[in-house]
């Protein structure tokens, strides 16, 4: 997990310096444009110029993103959370989604627990906020909560509390801040060029200066409009691209939190039928949410410009890594789904995994005695999906699922009851008339059973 | 005379970078045992939540079950077991047995409970139900940062060279921490309805 985390943060290391020096090569541009002449010394044999205006430019622009990003590490996940309309909770407004968040704490070994708010919207979202593992909030929204079991809402809070363990959040932040301010000050200098009629600099070039000079500075001007114009784009790509990759390692963690894959899996999939507009959302927010609360139409596309990966993809990877939990299995799933290399899961992480499993077989080998003791150890390194255990509380999530399926009769659901004691709930879209059980794997035929 | 003096210079460093060796290893040893100690301690604060949950699970039971004394009785019986077993320090093996005992006896209790739709209607219940549930579930994640503590450290002290070092400071393997539920052993049953 470590090994995760460090790979994690030398991407973001690179990244953050890659959009760092796009900022200041606009701040750059945009300054030399502006104020196109040098100062010079002499220093030895040579004549040294300095770009007074190209280098104020960086200043500025480093001063703009510096100034917003130490707000925002001030003010931690307030700022944000007020934002997004969301109230801290305490553990009597909302116990079952405490527990959760706690249970999900000590799965992920965070240092301390998050804060909990709620907001108050139908849309079904959450998201994670906070500079640090240690100052860390979770967000859902009332929507949320009321629509899926436990089971599904530790998924989503094991998705969450993996962006808090890979210290995604302060990356995102630091991320769209920059983001924010190339296209601040693009935006700022290509209204001013528009205004002055790109006339900006015949006040230089009206001093006496040769042709030549005239002419470097057209060329300087026009490079730093197409640098103005590309660079958001290319800042956009950039944030999008992590981001992407952000929610792939959300899921595994997720799954490997919880040993549950399908909890999330069927999360992600109820939130993305009822997609529901979420009132108050920020562009600039929009990538920390778990289903993106702008691209909540678009299920199965994806381009260059989504903040997550569809979220079809997301689901079948989820479902298809079979009986294991862990890194391994999700990058093998998302292998299979996405295609080889598109996934990126830290070699380091799954080497770790890989040897941990070895170490386990060999000392359930070596101690044949201890017989019970293999599957305990084969689950705590393996990460292998929980036993399908007889609920030992069936009231409460009993009503739970007799109030789901009520609305979902209502929604023209069929019911299809599976040998193995799975109830499945089929959508009225699918059209298929076989359907495969997914937890025993029994192929059922629709036609007969339609009305069961 | 300068050959000995270069046999006893090489000699020092030897010994020097073994006594270094030494150290770092045992170093490390006591850092996993304290990686194991912080993990178990974990659990043990999760095993007391469960133990304390028990006496009004049973109390708001109690009302309702008036037929089934012998079920509450045993889970009252084998809580104390554990919580006796936790106040005196057992470590993790003996308290995995009495542990099991318990989940054992929980899950009979719950089996029953069914039969009485008043008391799973019942609010205090269903509050109850949840935080024990969700202990529950604590336990399980934490047992297995616990036993990842444990195998780390038994690699640790029995692989060579380590195992030299453990000797020598007296280095044991640490005991995995296992729940026994009978329930999750048995092959669910199957109802054709």
């Amino acid at each position: 997990m470590f090994e995760l985390v460090r790979a994690n943060r030398r991407k973001s290391a690179l990244l953050i310096l890659l959009m760092l020096a796009l900022l200041l090569a606009v701040g750059f541009a945009v300054g030399f444009s502006v104020y196109p002449a040098t100062d010079s010394f002499v220093m030895g044999h040579y004549r040294y110029f300095i770009p007074v205006g190209g280098l104020a430019g960086m200043a500025v622009a480093f001063l703009i993103w510096g100034g917003q990003a130490l707000a925002a590490f001030a003010s931690g996940d307030r700022i944000l959370m007020a934002a997004a309309g969301a109230r801290e909770i305490k553990k009597e407004d909302h116990p079952r989604l405490f527990n959760v968040v706690e249970e999900m704490t000590i799965a992920a070994q965070l240092p301390a627990v998050p804060k909990v708010y709620i907001m108050e919207d139908m849309s079904m979202n959450a998201f994670a906020a906070g500079r640090n593992p240690k100052h860390a909030a979770v967000a859902v929204t009332q929507g949320l909560l009321g629509r899926l079991n436990r089971d599904q809402l530790q998924g989503v809070i094991a998705h969450e509390i993996s962006h808090i363990a890979n210290r995604d959040i302060l990356f995102m932040t630091f991320a769209s801040i920059m983001l924010g301010s190339i296209i601040m000050i693009t935006e700022i200098f290509l209204r001013v060029m528009w205004y002055s009629n790109l006339g900006g600099s015949r006040r230089y070039t009206s001093r006496r200066s040769n042709r030549n000079d005239g002419a470097a500075r057209l060329v300087l001007l026009v490079v730093a409009l197409v640098l103005a114009i590309v660079a958001p784009l290319l800042a956009q790509l950039l944030y999008f691209a992590c981001s992407r990759q952000r929610e792939y390692l959300a899921d595994a963690g997720g799954a490997v939190y919880t040993r549950y894959p399908e909890g999330l899996a069927s999360a992600l999939e109820i939130i993305s039928g009822n997609p529901g507009t979420k009132a108050s959302v920020s562009k600039a927010m929009a990538p920390m949410y778990i289903i993106n609360p702008l691209e909540a139409g678009a299920r199965s596309l994806t381009s260059l410009t989504s903040t997550h990966p569809p979220v079809e993809e997301r689901i079948r990877i989820l479902r298809s890594m079979g009986g294991g939990a862990s890194y391994n299995a999700y990058a093998a799933a998302a292998g299979k789904i996405s295609g080889a290399g598109k996934v990126h899961i830290p070699q380091a992480a799954l080497a770790a995994e890989l040897a941990a499993v070895r170490q386990a077989q060999a000392a359930r080998a070596a101690e044949p005695g201890q017989g019970s003791m293999g599957p305990a150890l084969m689950a705590a390194t393996a990460g292998q999906a929980r036993a399908p255990e007889p609920e030992p509380e069936p009231g409460e999530r009993q009503r739970f699922r007799e109030a789901g399926d009520l609305v979902r009769t209502m929604n023209r659901f069929r019911f299809l009851q599976c040998a193995c004691g799975l109830k499945m709930k089929i959508p009225p879209e699918y059209k298929k008339t076989l359907v495969k059980c997914p937890r025993c794997g029994k192929i059922h035929s629709l036609e007969k059973t339609a009305n069961a | 005379m300068s050959g000995i003096v270069i046999g006893l210079i090489v000699i020092g460093a030897v010994v020097f970078l073994l006594a270094l060796w030494v150290a770092g290893v045992y170093n490390a040893l006591v850092r996993l045992r304290n990686a194991v100690k912080n993990a178990w301690s974990q659990i043990d604060v999760q095993l007391k939540r469960r133990h304390d949950l028990i006496p009004n699970l049973v109390e708001t039971a109690k009302g309702y079950m008036t037929h089934e004394r012998e079920t509450l009785e045993s889970v009252v019986k084998a809580r104390n077991l554990a919580q006796g077993a936790s106040d005196k320090g057992a470590g993790p093996a003996e308290q995995g047995a009495a542990e099991s005992g318990l989940s054992k006896a929980l899950s009979n209790f719950f089996v029953v409970v069914e039969r009485y739709p008043d008391l799973k209607a019942n609010e205090n219940f269903l509050a109850l139900q949840e935080e024990l549930s969700s202990t529950e579930n604590r336990i399980s994640f934490a047992r297995q940062a616990f036993n990842d503590a444990v195998m780390t450290m038994n690699n640790r002290v029995e692989m060579f060279p380590g195992n030299i070092v453990a000797g020598m400071f007296n280095f044991k393997k640490e005991a995995f921490f296992e729940i026994e539920n009978a329930a999750e052993r048995e092959v669910p049953k199957v109802a054709f309805s």
